[in-house]
């Protein structure tokens, strides 16, 4: 306060006074609230993150190195990395192709095309995972067809990689189209009226244009893809060394009490988790300056 | 993340208006509607939509009655009512804290705010697998804190209460991450006015704060309880899945696939989704109202 006194003009003081007492809050329910706000957060996220690397290193460097290169575990590794690769590239194809559509053009009914793409949001992971063994698990719709021809989708790496697209349809389109109807279509038509293809203006004036908020967008798309459980539980089988991905491979070891194994997996996902929020904090700063 | 803010304010029938609903699209010099129009539709057909419908036909292949038996059995009905009010509760425990934490972070400078504001979207991030172990493993009788609990006689770990605390924890980003891009925009002038008018602290949040909050708040209310509501993977570790006790409505669905009893549990998917769906679409109207209510329209 006294510094502002010495600056500033008398009456501006004032208001500046009046204007800091009717934001601040006294000094007892501040700390109050920035306490039970502090033990909230570290009772709920801060000790399952730690109690993760903790009990994976509870046994030394040794048996988590062990757990680590185990031949079951560099399966589930492999898995998860082709599953999530699979299902991010076609997520992210598809998160351009609509945001295109959806915002370069005005059509009739393109705020429910929006709330379907929105849609996975809403159904259980469990449910995600059910669909596709009603339309392709021996029992399903198309199940007599596929034994017959012998095309193997449920327990295998095409169910494993449908569930997972579903589960993560949302991401990349959900990060592009408030920025892209933002920016509008002037910079587009006026590459087109320069005679630019449509191609050369895609790849030369929106990609530029989007390329944070799409980084942004696959970056989540691939937590979520190789992390999910639910719906690649109900779809894989568990087959060891074959259809386990890390999660489900982490459940299979926790529920044969194999805890240092399994909290060693899980610490290779928490560390992916971390590096995604990394990412993610520096691509808002660095966009937010830009 | 914040812009799945929004997937609730999208729920619902979409609004085309009456005028242009004849005339298709806009004329436009840029090219590529059709196809990239043809590509989302039919992806969108491919992965959400069949599959979905392919849902509703299996539990319609039960008939009425025999659906209408297995909804209501005991333990579907238990199994739904553990996963609906849990998460009911779960929401309604993050919105509480939620606000909380957003005010701290939003109007407090402290040491490690910006640690602490990046940890938030730690449940977005974690698999659900890796959450549900540590939660189990922290909360269990030995666990840092189960330990603490056991003299209180509270037991968390397999009991509905796991539930409750695997919710919560799943659910907290979404309230924080809608409330506070609201809350950080709200103008300094709102609160001098009532502070010049002579409005108390308590009043200028209850009748200043609040309303503009309000939709947001409601929002991210709904986003956490419809995560909550389909919950699994950080769930069936903590939960102990006693039938009727501590069974979820996604894991009856994932028993009943494993004794191949497909149709059983479809008519349990279609009543999950059919309930949310209500439900975000209630939400969805309250917000709609509390959005009017302040702009005055």
């Amino acid at each position: 306060m006294t510094v502002l006194a010495e600056v500033a003009p008398a009456h501006t003081v004032a208001r500046r006074a009046s204007a800091i007492r009717s934001r601040s809050d006294p000094p007892l329910v501040r700390w109050a609230i920035i306490a039970v706000a502090l033990l909230f957060l570290s009772l709920f996220l801060v000790l399952p993150l730690v109690v993760v690397f903790v009990q994976a290193f509870s046994h030394g460097v040794l048996p988590y190195l062990g757990a680590l290169t185990h031949p079951d575990t560099i399966a589930a590794v492999r898995l998860t990395l082709i599953v999530a690769a699979i299902s991010v590239s076609l997520n992210l194809v598809f998160g351009l192709v609509a945001a295109w559509a959806i915002t370069k053009f005005e059509f009739p009914g393109k705020s429910f095309l929006i709330t379907l793409i929105d849609l996975p949001f809403s159904i259980s992971p469990v449910i995600s995972g059910l669909v596709f063994v009603l339309l392709f698990g021996a029992q399903g719709y198309f199940g007599e067809y596929l034994i017959a021809h012998d095309i193997r989708i449920i327990f295998a790496l095409p169910g494993i990689v449908l569930a997972t697209v579903l589960v993560t349809f949302p991401f990349v389109a959900r990060e592009l189209i408030p920025l892209m109807k933002e920016q509008g279509t002037q910079d587009e038509e006026a590459a087109i009226s320069l005679g630019a293809s449509g191609l050369q203006t895609f790849f030369r004036v929106t990609l530029p244009n989007v390329k944070w908020a799409l980084l942004y967008g696959v970056l989540l798309c691939n937590a979520r893809a190789m992390g999910e459980f639910g719906a690649v539980s109900v779809v894989s089988g568990h087959i060891r060394g074959e259809t386990n991905t890390m999660p489900l491979h982490i459940e299979i070891l926790y529920n044969e009490y194999q805890l240092v194994a399994a909290f060693a997996v899980a610490s290779v996902l928490a560390l992916l988790a971390l590096l995604t929020l990394i990412s993610k904090t520096l691509l808002e700063r660095y966009t937010r300056h830009a | 993340m914040t812009s799945s803010a929004d997937i609730a304010g999208t729920i619902g029938p979409g609004r085309v208006s009456g005028a242009r609903r004849f005339k298709g699209r806009q004329p436009s010099v840029i090219p590529g509607f059709g196809i990239t129009l043809g590509l989302t539709l039919s992806w969108l057909a491919l992965i959400v939509l069949i599959p979905l419908i392919g849902l509703f036909l299996k539990s319609a292949e039960l008939g009425f009655s025999d659906f209408w038996s297995i909804v209501t059995s005991r333990r579907t009905l238990h199994a739904l009512q553990i996963s609906f009010g849990l998460a009911l509760l779960a929401a309604v425990i993050n919105l509480v804290f939620g606000t909380v934490i957003v005010w701290a972070l939003a109007r407090y400078d402290f040491p490690g705010r910006r640690i602490f504001d990046a940890l938030i979207d730690i449940p977005f991030a974690l698999p659900t697998a890796v959450a549900g172990i540590s939660l189990t493993t922290l909360f269990a009788e030995n666990g840092w804190i189960g330990r603490l609990l056991v003299p209180l006689g509270i037991k968390v770990a397999f009991t509905p209460l796991g539930i409750l605390v695997a919710l919560i924890f799943i659910g907290l980003p979404f309230v924080v991450r809608t409330v506070q891009p609201v809350l950080l925009d709200l103008e300094v002038e709102l609160e001098e006015a009532a502070a010049t008018l002579g409005a108390t602290r308590w009043q200028i949040f209850s009748k200043v704060i609040v309303p503009v909050i309000l939709p947001a708040l409601l929002t991210g209310f709904a986003l956490a309880f419809a995560r909550a509501v389909g919950e699994y993977g950080s769930v069936i570790f903590i939960a102990g899945n006693l039938p009727n006790v501590s069974e979820i409505a996604p894991l009856l669905i994932v028993i009943r696939l494993s004794e191949f009893k497909y149709t059983d549990a479809s008519a349990i998917a279609v009543v999950m989704l059919l309930l949310s769906f209500v439900l975000l679409f209630v939400i969805n109207r309250l917000q709609q109202w509390s959005g009017t209510r302040i702009s005055g329209g």
